[in-house]
């Protein structure tokens, strides 16, 4: 067994992600049958392999480097529209800092 | 015009221009389409009528005043639900974003409606775009059309589907381990999964950024070529999309494919391939060479390390960029005492089993310890299933696989185990490790009837040449074999 109970517990706190005791087990189950597929990868010896990190696009001139300029959107009602709890022009959420 | 027509781009142009019907009717008639098959098969999550109608007024205006007309004037298209589009309802497949309109469209979008496409709503996906079968939507699976107590394939499956049961033209989806051509396969559809950087992102929701791209599904090949011509290019607000010149795909499509060197990798041939596939991937083989290709038996000798790197790669990238999803400014929130736990529950209920379970491994490979075990190892061996690619298209000019070893399965058939699921993705994660083009073609059915795809590979920045291929192996009865 690679992974425990504590093990998802430990990471769905690092995750920000409330998950309820047959979860828990569920998934201990389903990351140990995929860790122990991914130990696949020890087959092969990639000593010196550089990785690959993103196919990264053929760019035949500069455009990807631009000035950095400030472009007006004017989109603050349309997106706190979405907003569970918005007080434009900002989103709300429960108290971080204690007076 | 009964309700099971076929239209081609070319069709629908022929016959605006003719004046058999306007751009309002042709609307009003794929909403009906829709209306009668929608409850069925669950294709559409959202409508746009309101947007429809005013573009196709547009185009009659266009028609009236005797205007030139741009290439796709009038083409009723659909959208998956994790493209952007201003004012509609953009789900993802997911509760944590019921009832999300996004402010501004898709580069890909606005691309399209510039050249007179018609958007006629949101098409269901697995959530966030994770899943091959599209069983994972919060919204209940797409039926296969072919079928319908089949799954359409995923993630992609309500693009495809949509395209195969007549309720759009084209559409958009979007691929990261196979997510458009595999349900392009199973529905028995034309599917690109064009190479990386080639067509904008810019109002693509996020999955797996290293590996997600925008590509077609149609009826036809040339079909497909005319989205590409459409969609494909530099965008400056996208940096990951390339500058390299667009050909003309139409143009290209009429040469002979004499000549053409075709790859086929022994190693893609091996267990777990379904026998009917393999016969009809066979007839496919035999049918490019009778076209005039060359044969050659090439190695891709790390192809059994692809689907252990690709989801290390994916989930490790799924757990950053879903990060964003914590009830502060879209979708439903669930309070919590403290800001913290707000988070947790809101992500506890607004994620789905498959989202969550990916968001978990994501988060494991890339948590202290474990970094270079897993994320690093991976991409180590993603470098060395892209030299795969290199060296053989250093041999052949393209490569000639199954697009899914399977034809569709039964719903709820492979719900219980989701390594066997994430195995099944074999032949189209290798191409998207590697960044390159890739096409599904209809190369006949299964003898109960199920859609077989043939999958062509092309080196980075050849489309051109995979629907060139594609296009002629359509044109000589594929989907027939």
């Amino acid at each position: 067994m690679k992974i425990s109970r504590e093990d998802v517990l430990k990471v769905a706190a690092l995750a920000n992600l409330e998950l309820s005791d047959s979860e828990v087990d569920t998934y201990r189950g389903h990351l140990d049958d995929i860790l122990t597929y991914i130990d696949k990868l020890n087959e092969i010896d990639t000593t010196g392999v550089e990785p690959l990190t993103q196919v990264v696009a053929v760019s035949t001139d500069d455009s990807a480097l631009r000035d950095d300029v400030v472009v007006r959107a004017d989109i603050i009602t349309e997106v706190l529209r979405g907003a569970p709890d918005p007080e434009a022009p900002y989103f709300r959420v429960p108290r971080v800092i204690e007076k | 015009m009964s309700a099971s027509t076929t239209w081609t781009i070319p069709e629908v142009r022929a016959a605006l221009d003719a004046r058999k019907i306007s751009a309002r009717e042709m609307v009003k008639d794929f909403y009906a389409r829709i209306e009668k098959r929608n409850a069925e098969l669950n294709i559409y999550l959202a409508l746009s009528p309101d947007r429809a109608f005013a573009q196709a007024d547009r185009i009659d205006a266009a028609i009236a005043a005797g205007d030139a007309l741009p290439s796709l004037a009038g083409v009723p298209v659909a959208v998956k639900d994790v493209i952007s589009t201003r004012g509609i309802p953009t789900t993802c497949g997911s509760r944590i974003l019921e009832g999300y309109r996004p402010a501004y469209d898709a580069t890909a979008v606005t691309r399209l409606e510039q050249a007179g496409a018609i958007v006629l709503g949101k098409t269901n996906c697995d959530e966030f775009a994770m899943g091959s079968s599209n069983e994972n939507s919060a919204y209940g699976p797409v039926r296969n059309p072919v079928a319908t107590d089949h799954v359409p394939g995923g993630s992609s499956g309500g693009s495809a589907a949509a395209v195969a049961a007549n309720l759009a033209v084209v559409a958009l989806g979007t691929d990261t381990g196979g997510s458009v051509r595999q349900p392009g396969s199973f529905c028995g559809v034309t599917a690109l999964n064009p190479s990386y950087g080639r067509v904008s992102r810019y109002g693509l929701i996020a999955y797996a950024s290293s590996l997600d791209r925008i590509g077609p599904f149609a009826s036809t090949v040339r079909d497909a070529a005319m989205v590409m011509s459409v969609i494909s290019g530099r965008d400056p607000r996208d940096s990951t999309s390339a500058s390299v010149p667009v050909p003309d795909y139409i143009a290209g499509l009429a040469r002979p494919l004499h000549g053409l060197r075709i790859g086929i990798p022994d190693d893609y041939f091996g267990e777990g391939i379904d026998p009917e596939v393999r016969k009809k991937i066979e007839a496919g083989i035999a049918l490019l060479e009778k076209l005039g290709c060359r044969r050659v038996s090439i190695r891709m000798p790390n192809t059994e390390y692809a689907i252990a790197a690709y989801y290390i790669i994916a989930t490790a990238e799924a757990s950053s960029n879903l990060a964003r999803y914590d009830g502060v400014r879209y979708g439903p929130r669930v309070p919590g005492a403290t800001l913290i736990e707000m988070y947790q529950k809101t992500r506890g209920r607004g994620f789905g089993a498959e989202v969550k379970r990916r968001i978990v491994l994501g988060t494991y490979v890339l948590s202290a310890g474990y970094y270079d075990a897993y994320y690093l190892k991976g991409q180590k061996v993603r470098a060395l299933i892209a030299r795969d690619f290199r060296e053989a298209f250093e041999k052949v000019d393209a490569i000639v696989t199954p697009t899914s070893p399977v034809p569709a399965f039964r719903l709820g058939e492979r719900t219980a185990n989701p390594l066997q699921m994430y195995l099944a993705d074999i032949y189209t994660v290798t191409g998207s490790l590697a960044g390159v083009p890739g096409i599904s073609v209809p190369s006949g059915k299964t003898s109960s009837g199920l859609p077989v795809g043939l999958q062509i590979y092309g080196p980075a920045f050849g489309e051109d040449r995979v629907l060139h291929m594609a296009h002629a192996f359509e044109q000589a009865g594929g989907q027939d074999l």
